[in-house]
């Protein structure tokens, strides 16, 4: 038991503190903004629309459960495949038929200590609590001029009431190398589970990365998730993160660009009904020239949910010729629904193309009725507007396994038949 | 096929039709002609079934069934079909695809099994050859970018492909140019059975020395106001609607 004295939070009382080998000035860090660092409120700008009162009331635990199979949580039938339940990995669940230019080293079986990590952890209370309460986390290589056909798939599942998994993956992608990461998040059962994950993601010189996210976690659990991204010269990296289903979900995605002649791509598709609140935040830094960045995220709000989209782009004063691209468009389906869309773009240089749009509409109605005048039910009409328009989104996935799953459970969660 | 007797309609609080009567038969084409602003697209959203349109009073009995109590789509699928004045367009929903399901959906109305692909290609080739239209275009997304006589077309594709029993073709003409217009009309002509019938809403003359209708109606000021043979239209064309006004001392 880790006793932390001097705070207002007691959410991880009840848990046991790392025995992983962290850097041991990150642990005392860690250690020393939980004992004084209380759970933000929405007065805390980063925290503005998003309410963290549910969490900090769950008096988290972690325990190493079994799940029977992945059968529903298998996005592409990859054999590079890493099942965690609980933050724990799962040998029986995993296949770790690893291809020439990909090593999978587990941070609890590791023998050297971690680098010093790349995310903030002063003031920051959930990375500060991933790093101390860390129950394991998975260091990816992909060696440099590796070219690695199949994706590399890591499946996270929740399972019991009350359940924190606190998980850190660190991706390095090496000079010249090209993968893709396909990552699902899921709740098997359980209510008021919590998963807070940190990723620290390297792409080096001339490295292309793909990351495919798909967060379908239950309606009762709570999702935070950080993406750190450091970008070297002429590297492509592009992510796509679907959020189908979780009750609290914050993705915190920061794109470092420190090299000349990037490209990086972020889109982001959410689908959210009842009582969902889904946060995306995410910060692009130009910090040099030559580079470009397309950011495209798109929502669908129904019921009673809420949808908050965070996008920041920074153009650094000696950042010239800089393409940034940034758009964020979401449909309302309801009358309680609700979107906060924030573009920002703070550029600081001179010679840059930037753009930004944010745009909030009803679903189109003529369109609607147009499909009904042609014998559509009312139900299919607006199911192929709203897919029609989250189709944009999907497009940008290349991978075809993910679409497929995408589509399959866009069907299971909304009870579409078409 | 279809009796429309003293039709009310209003929109937003305005009432637009004011007492309109028709009644069409099986193989037959009436063709509806009247001033801008007369109501002629009120009527075609009225029996399509658009919701800002409030029906204040009358009938509307399409076969034995009372047609104002239908959702739009059941419309559809009993047989009314409204080619758009203006039809939408509608990124990202592909036009095969859509009629694909607007089928499947119909058969099962009708309580038949779903087309099979192969049928539903080879109805898609020989229907979009019938009013020329590129077959790519057919498998675009709805209208998108296509330009205004392409857009009428893909409404007689969409008409053909569903092969309805009352067809209201509202404006389809204007804005085409002869080639166009005759495309369109020849598609008309080789889906008229003795089985449906056709209301073609127009401003012009020039549609019906193509399609050659039974009947020309005058609507004026929501009401139909005169009811003639194909002469009427020509006579409306050279003498505008002034007349009849003055004739019906309106
Ligand atoms: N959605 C609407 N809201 C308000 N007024 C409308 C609407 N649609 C049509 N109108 C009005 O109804 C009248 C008839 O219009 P319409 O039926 O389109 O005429 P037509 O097709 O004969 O030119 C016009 O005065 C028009 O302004
Ligand atoms: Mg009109």
């Amino acid at each position: 038991m880790t006793v932390i004295e001097g705070n207002n939070i007691s959410f991880t009382e009840k848990l046991k503190g790392t025995s992983l080998p962290i850097q041991q000035e990150d642990l005392a860090t860690a250690l020393e903004t939980l004992a004084v660092t209380s759970m933000p409120t929405t007065r805390v700008e980063a925290w503005k629309y998003t309410r963290l009162t549910k969490i900090g009331k769950v008096n988290f635990t972690n325990e190493e459960v079994a799940v029977n199979s992945i059968d529903n949580y298998r996005i592409c039938a990859s054999e590079i495949t890493l099942v965690f339940v609980n933050g724990h990995y799962s040998e029986v669940l995993s296949s770790r038929q690893l291809p020439e230019g990909v090593n999978v080293e587990l941070i609890s079986k590791s023998t050297h200590q971690l680098e010093k990590t790349s995310v903030k952890l002063e003031g920051e209370i959930f990375n500060a609590t991933n790093t101390a309460f860390l129950n394991d986390g998975v260091i990816i290589r992909i060696a440099a001029n590796a070219v690695i056909e199949q994706p590399i798939q890591m499946v996270h599942i929740l399972k019991g009431d009350h359940v924190i998994s606190n998980f850190k993956t660190i991706i390095h992608a090496e000079k010249f190398s090209k993968a893709e990461i396909v990552q699902g998040f899921f709740t098997d059962e359980g209510t008021s589970n919590f998963c807070n994950s940190i990723s620290e993601i390297n792409v080096a010189e001339n490295a292309h990365l793909t990351i495919n996210k798909i967060q379908y976690e239950s309606e009762e659990s709570f999702h935070i998730s950080t993406e750190e991204v450091q970008q070297a010269t002429d590297s492509n990296f592009k992510i796509n993160t679907f959020t189908l289903n979780g009750g609290l979900v914050r993705n915190n995605l920061h794109i470092n660009v420190n090299g000349k002649n990037c490209e990086s791509h972020l889109n982001g598709a959410y689908l959210l009904k009842n009582k969902q609140h889904v946060d995306n935040h995410s910060v692009v830094d130009h910090k040099v020239p030559n580079c470009e960045s397309h950011e495209l995220y798109k929502g669908v709000i129904d019921e009673n949910a809420t949808a908050v989209f965070n996008g920041k782009v920074y153009v650094r004063p000696d950042a010239q010729k800089i393409n940034a691209f940034q758009s964020n468009a979401n449909v309302l389906l309801s009358d309680n629904a609700t979107i906060y869309s924030k573009p920002e773009l703070e550029i600081y240089a001179d010679d840059v193309k930037c753009s930004h749009g944010s745009t909030t509409g009803q679903l189109d109605e003529e369109a609607v009725f147009y499909l009904r005048a042609r014998g559509l039910s009312e139900k299919s009409a607006r199911q192929l507007v709203v897919s029609a328009f989250i189709g944009e989104v999907i497009e940008k996935v290349e991978n075809e396994e993910v679409v497929t799953f995408i589509n399959k459970k866009l069907k299971e969660r909304f009870d579409w038949n078409i | 096929m279809i009796e429309i007797i003293d039709l009310h309609a209003s929109v937003e609080g305005k009432e637009i039709l004011k007492g309109l009567t028709l009644t069409v038969n099986p193989g037959e084409v009436h063709a509806i002609m009247g001033p801008n602003g007369a109501g002629k697209s009120t009527l075609a959203s009225v029996l399509a079934g658009r919701e800002e349109f409030e029906v204040t009073q009358g009938s509307v009995t399409f076969e034995v069934k009372d047609l104002l109590e239908m959702e739009t789509e059941d419309r559809a699928r009993e047989g009314v079909f409204l080619a758009f004045q203006y039809p939408v367009e509608i990124p990202g929903v592909s036009n095969v695809n859509f009629l694909k399901t607007a089928i499947n959906e119909i058969r099962e109305h009708k309580g038949e099994d779903p087309i099979s692909a192969k049928d539903f290609m080879a109805m898609v080739r020989e229907k979009s050859a019938l009013v020329e239209l590129d077959s790519k275009l057919a498998s675009r997304s709805v209208n998108e970018g296509f330009s205004g006589g392409e857009k009428k077309r893909n409404e007689i594709f969409q008409m053909a492909m569903l092969n309805p029993k009352l067809s209201i073709l509202d404006e389809t003409d204007s804005g085409l140019d002869i080639d166009a217009l005759r495309i369109v009309a020849n598609g008309v002509n080789k889906l008229k059975t003795p089985n449906n019938a056709t209301i073609i809403i127009t401003h012009y003359q020039r549609l019906l020395d193509y399609i050659v209708p039974d009947f020309v109606h005058v609507l004026y000021n929501g009401k139909i106001v005169k009811t003639g043979p194909k002469e009427l239209a020509l006579e409306l064309e050279e003498k505008g609607y002034d007349w009849i006004k003055e004739e019906l001392a309106l």
